[in-house]
């Protein structure tokens, strides 16, 4: 699976509770949606440091870091690279 | 001749009549209890801050000392002048306070323990003669809002982490425990007597959801719902209350450490967040509110967006229970 398809398997099940991908584009905006608010947030960071081993900075909580599925992907993939 | 421009956003629209609001908030608050509520009276928990002292005076007014029954409910972890404030406050009124400490209450239903449960997985060496409380960090930066727990070790010395989410809302949930433990005892009384919960939010508070659902956001009715706080402050030196109340700076007198309400929760100080919210209500532009607070054009933007975004994650809070069928025999009742 692409990380991409990862992260919105991620968001679908646990934010919005259903297995319908066709609900979520890869550049909709999660806050903007309402499914993002700064609960889902902490709840988005825990769960990309424990799957994908990176640490997310105070200064990374940042909508242009996880307001959506390719910003998300793009933020994991600078990371892994660092 | 070329005039200086005005600046659009001036502190005076913060100015209110306080005389007549005064009287128009007891006039409305005796007829809601009578002809809507059917109660005899008001129940306040004083907490020796400004919005509840306010919303007691304004209760006395419109029943009479007689029909309104302050408490005073502390626990252990209150600020000790915040009860001596409440005392001297009921004095003021001609109001005969009914005090009962909470502590007890709240270890046994253990909301220290968990709350401290908690606070020791993010700092192990946490325990007794420890303070801690938790602020928020971010928003003014047009960074996402997250918590940070700050504690404060016998020795004075401070340490700082990021809460994770299962850190962050077991400790809000445990301190939760307190205003909704307070809020039970407030509805006993209620009951006893048949008097009406007066609820005490300013403004502030209502609009950005800084209270505790079926904590202290339950209430019969919110007198000062619809004041900034420096309007609150307006009416408590109108109606003469005494100055250490008047002029108290609102802490939540939550934590075990000093708390300011900016510091755990809004953007800016309450002054400048009055005249930020008065003016994203009025649709003032964000280059106004900039020149008005001082601050960068950037910053006033992530202002007026960290309200927003506040209002849009509490907005659940104001709702009643969701029902998923009609009851309309209910709403005509």
């Amino acid at each position: 699976m692409t990380l991409r398809a990862e992260l919105r398997q991620f968001i679908l099940e646990n934010f919005l509770l259903t297995r319908d991908d066709s609900s979520l584009g890869d550049a909709d905006s999660l806050t903007a949606r309402g499914i993002l608010d700064s609960t889902g947030a902490l709840e988005l960071v825990m769960h990309l440091e424990e799957r994908y081993g990176i640490t997310v900075q105070d200064e990374e909580l940042h909508p242009d870091n996880l307001d959506s599925i390719d910003r998300i992907a793009a933020f994991i993939e600078r990371k892994r690279a660092a | 001749m070329t005039q200086e421009p005005k600046s659009t956003l001036q502190w005076s629209v913060l100015d209110i009549d306080a005389r007549s609001e005064v009287e128009r908030i007891a006039g409305a608050l005796r007829e809601a209890a009578v002809s809507v509520l059917h109660k005899r009276g008001a129940v306040v928990a004083i907490s020796g801050g400004v919005d509840s002292a306010v919303c007691a005076a304004l209760a006395a007014r419109a029943f009479g000392p007689e029909r309104v029954l302050a408490l005073i409910l502390p626990e252990h972890e209150s600020s000790p002048e915040s009860s001596v404030r409440a005392r001297s406050l009921a004095v003021h009124l001609g109001l005969t306070p009914v005090e009962q400490d909470l502590g007890a209450t709240l270890t046994a239903i253990g909301c220290y323990r968990s709350r401290d449960e908690a606070v020791r997985r993010v700092l192990p060496q946490y325990g007794a003669g420890w303070r801690m409380k938790i602020v928020v960090a971010g928003g003014l930066e047009g960074r996402i809002n997250h918590f940070k727990l700050v504690a404060q070790s016998p020795d004075g010395t401070t340490h700082e982490a990021r809460l994770g989410l299962r850190d962050y809302l077991q400790i809000v949930a445990a301190t939760g425990f307190k205003q909704r433990v307070r809020k039970s005892i407030e509805y006993f009384h209620a009951d006893r007597l048949n008097y009406a919960v007066i609820g005490t939010p300013n403004r502030l508070e209502y609009d950005q959801g800084f209270f505790v659902r079926n904590g202290d956001g339950a209430a019969d009715i919110k007198p000062i719902a619809h004041l900034y706080k420096s309007q609150v402050y307006a009416i408590a030196e109108h109606l003469g209350l005494p100055a250490d109340i008047a002029s108290a700076l609102p802490t939540t007198d939550t934590y075990s450490l000093t708390q300011g309400q900016d510091e755990f929760y809004f953007a800016l100080p309450y002054r400048q967040m009055d005249l930020a919210l008065w003016a994203l209500n009025h649709g003032i532009a964000v280059a106004s509110l900039a020149e008005a607070l001082r601050i960068s054009p950037q910053k006033a933007g992530h202002v007026y967006d960290d309200i927003r975004a506040k209002r849009r994650a509490t907005r659940y809070l104001h709702r009643p229970p969701l029902l998923l069928g009609a009851v309309p025999e209910v709403d005509r009742a």
